[in-house]
């Protein structure tokens, strides 16, 4: 280091650029699909206990709003605040401008390209229906290229750097960069069916193992390693002082992200995952709180002796309350991974309290105290009105606290219920229509929570407007720094002096950390059979079912209920069966869901009548009062489109479902056979209605749910 | 149960002690190079985001 200095200090000053344009648009764009998800999120949470705000409009319902909620937060608001931060930071920690300023603008505007395409596909029904990776293969596609478009820019920009080492906030970008490209691409693959539809490469309990490695990763990598990287850099600039342990830092980045990549499976405790599968998810996700509180701690301890400036500075405000929520939901994260508090959290609202602590705690505040810190400086002023921002900050404070606490009441009252017995041994509650109703006071209280801070997010536009308005843009700024001599020899400073030295050794090192962890889960469940047991009256959906899965996967009725029923007494009871490995063998994409808002579906089949559920999706209350569900009239108006189901049993086939060679051409007379048989026990209950009803093939699908062991 | 998955695969039982291995070494190799950290170098790096 000493060399490297002294040589430095020889070198000539060159000048350099910082363009503010580029993290102005970012900037802009997150804010903007900030308010819209944010806007569909509350839109969802009446929904929950007024149905009728769907506006009784196929595109606004909840199994279709919620991915685009998801998407909105997850990629749109929290992902292009992400692009601003580390298009600011990375140059003034790199010393260098961006590499290519047309590269941003092709990235900006390519991932602004791809939120609008989700905000139109999603709300259409177009969904893989794989949770936080719904968009359909050209729009996977298309991110897969301008995150390409992106690493480019960005590690061109670490290889013209002017300062030798990399400060840890970089690693986390590179963390980032190559682990979400790594995900997105594995998750994603798929065969196409048409521009629209495919199917995908792992069926059942391989595509949930999958998707939860994703799943858990893109929480990990899309919205913890970057924002993690944001606080190393705007947390001790907004406190002026360097990061409490830097030694710390080093050991948190390599832990956490050897470690994180393996916790995926705590999404699927007590399902049909091969057990060791469902043990290391719960070790790992343990072993998660070191390096996740040793992060937590290195940012809270940066104020050390310096606690009296977060009185006075609304932006230190903002992010203690951020590393805070990071600290609780990362407490959180392991306890839910034991087994016994999954079997008590899992399918309920803790899970949705849970991810709202890290989503409008963590990156929120997060976002937000990186903009009251931004705007002020980008434009050359002051901000407009303290005041507004100390409102904000209470304001959106109160609101996640309105927001969480409910759901963690809501999520023990209806577990409870769940599983409670009467002193003669049978359900206490066997109606689960029972277990909603109790909790909808709960869902009005959460909408008030999501309202406040959405109140604090219509505040803080208008108060950075207002600051805008005073200020002046600076579009760009400028710096200089000695270039970097090449081929210099460093004496000492050890191996990881080297890594920090060599990004790109440092990449190839930061994928094999993430990789190995993946591949461990990933590679027996895919190859070696008895992981899977199959079961031989476990037979492909015949095309009618197959159409209707087809129906259920756009219609979003994942979003609410599962198809997975775990082994415990009330459950079987409840439900039926347990759900086995086996049973999911023809399952692409599987469908085994994340939350019960309704009742499990895996063994529906044959429970009630065909007219049941006829009458039940033309208006789910009719059949069971109180209902919150919403009512899918569309399904009893619209004809089936059969044209792409010959396509699909080719693809099936292509995919390893045992349908017979030339099976596609008498796919659609089969389909109609099939339909107008349930057409005809229809009509014996006295509903008229004609076979060709996007409704028969949905109801052939859920006859059939679950009903293939049965016939052992 | 664990290991009765894997026994299918030739000389697996390699594998484990291997991966326990270089994941405790590149630790314990971290933690010496955190705890050796030059003091000079330390304070240049940490004090990066401050300089602009």
């Amino acid at each position: 280091m000493q060399n490297s200095t002294q040589q430095s200090s020889v070198g000539v000053l060159e000048q350099f650029e910082y363009d503010n344009k580029i993290v102005k648009a970012f900037l802009i764009a997150s804010v903007v699909y900030g308010v819209i998800g944010m806007l569909v999120g509350l839109t969802l949470a009446i929904q929950l206990f007024l149905p009728e705000a769907n506006f009784e409009n196929p595109h606004t319902t909840f199994g279709r709003l919620r991915p685009l909620h998801t998407n909105a937060v997850i990629f749109a608001f929290v992902g292009n605040a992400m692009f601003a931060g580390i298009y600011h930071s990375s140059p003034r920690l790199l010393k260098t401008a961006i590499f290519s300023k047309t590269l941003s603008w092709i990235h900006f505007w390519g991932w602004q390209l791809i939120i609008l395409a989700a905000a139109i596909t999603l709300p259409l029904g177009l969904s893989t229906s794989k949770e936080y990776a719904e968009l359909e293969w050209p729009i996977d596609i298309a991110i897969a290229v301008i995150w390409v478009i992106f690493a480019i820019n960005f590690f061109a920009t670490v290889a013209r750097r002017r300062e030798r080492h990399m400060y840890v906030a970089i690693w986390f970008y590179i963390g980032t960069i190559v682990t979400v490209a790594l995900l997105h691409i594995v998750n994603s693959l798929a065969l196409p069916v048409t521009l629209t539809k495919s199917y995908s490469m792992y069926a059942g309990v391989q595509d949930a193992l999958v998707q939860w490695w994703y799943g858990h990763n893109a929480v990990a990598f899309f919205l913890t390693t970057p924002y993690l990287g944001l606080m190393y850099y705007y947390l001790p600039k907004a406190a002026n002082r360097p990061v409490f342990s830097y030694k710390l830092s080093i050991i948190h980045f390599w832990s956490l992200i050897f470690i994180y990549i393996w916790a995926g499976p705590h999404h699927l405790l007590y399902t049909s995952l091969p057990d060791w599968a469902q043990s290391l998810g719960t070790v790992f996700s343990v072993m998660l709180i070191a390096p996740s509180w040793g992060g937590m701690l290195n940012g809270l301890l940066t104020l050390r002796g310096a606690w009296d400036k977060v009185r006075e500075d609304n932006v230190l405000k903002f992010f203690v309350v951020a590393v805070t929520a990071y600290g609780m939901a990362t407490f959180e994260g392991p306890m839910l991974s034991l087994k016994n508090v999954s079997a008590i959290a899992h399918y309920t609202d803790w899970i949705i309290a849970h991810v709202h602590i890290g989503a409008l705690g963590w990156n929120g505040f997060m976002i937000f105290g990186i903009l009251y810190y931004l705007v002020p400086r980008m434009w050359k002023t002051e901000i407009y009105s303290k005041s507004l921002v100390s409102f904000h900050f209470w304001i959106g404070t109160l609101g996640i606290i309105f927001y969480a606490l409910p759901l963690y009441w809501a999520s023990l009252t209806q577990s409870l219920m769940w599983k409670e017995f009467t002193a003669d041994g049978f359900l206490a509650y066997p109606n689960f229509l029972e277990t909603v109703t109790k909790i909808v006071p709960l869902y009005m209280m959460r909408a008030v929570g999501g309202t406040m801070y959405l109140t604090g997010v219509f505040i803080m536009i208008y108060n950075l407007v207002k600051t805008a308005a005073q200020g002046t843009f600076v579009s760009t700024e400028y710096s200089q720094a000695p270039a970097l001599q090449r081929n210099v020899n460093i004496i000492g400073g050890g191996w990881h002096t080297l890594l920090e030295r060599k990004p790109f050794i440092f990449t190839g090192l930061a994928i094999v950390a993430v990789a190995i962890g993946g591949i461990v889960e990933f590679v027996p469940t895919a190859l070696i059979k008895s992981n899977v047991p199959t079961i031989a009256s476990v037979k492909p959906y015949t095309p009618l079912e197959l159409t209707g899965r087809d129906i259920y996967i756009r219609e979003g009725c994942v979003g609410c209920h599962s198809q997975m029923i775990r082994p415990f007494r009330d459950e079987t009871e409840r439900y039926g069966e347990y759900s086995k490995a086996g049973e999911f063998v023809y399952d692409r994409p599987f469908l085994w869901g994340s939350k019960r808002t309704g009742p499990d579906l895996h063994r529906v089949g044959g429970k009630y009548p065909d007219s049941w559920h006829f009458n039940h999706m033309l208006d789910p209350t009719s059949m069971s009062p109180g209902s919150i569900m919403p009512s899918y009239p569309w399904l009893i108006d619209d004809n089936t489109d059969y044209s792409d189901l010959p396509k699909k049993i080719k693809v099936m086939r292509q995919l390893g479902v045992p349908y017979e060679e030339g099976f596609e051409n008498e796919a659609i007379a089969d389909a109609e056979k099939q339909a107008a048989q349930i057409a005809k026990s229809l009509g014996k209950d006295k509903i008229k209605t004609s076979k060709d009803k996007e409704i028969i093939a949905l109801i052939a699908y859920l006859q059939r749910l679950g009903t293939d062991i049965k016939q052992k | 149960m664990f290991k009765h998955y894997f026994e299918q695969i030739e000389g697996i039982s390699i594998y484990p002690v291997f991966s326990l291995l270089v994941f405790f070494f590149f630790f314990v190799g971290l933690g010496f190079y955190v705890f050796s950290l030059d003091k000079k170098k330390r304070e240049h790096l940490e004090n990066l985001p401050l300089e602009d």
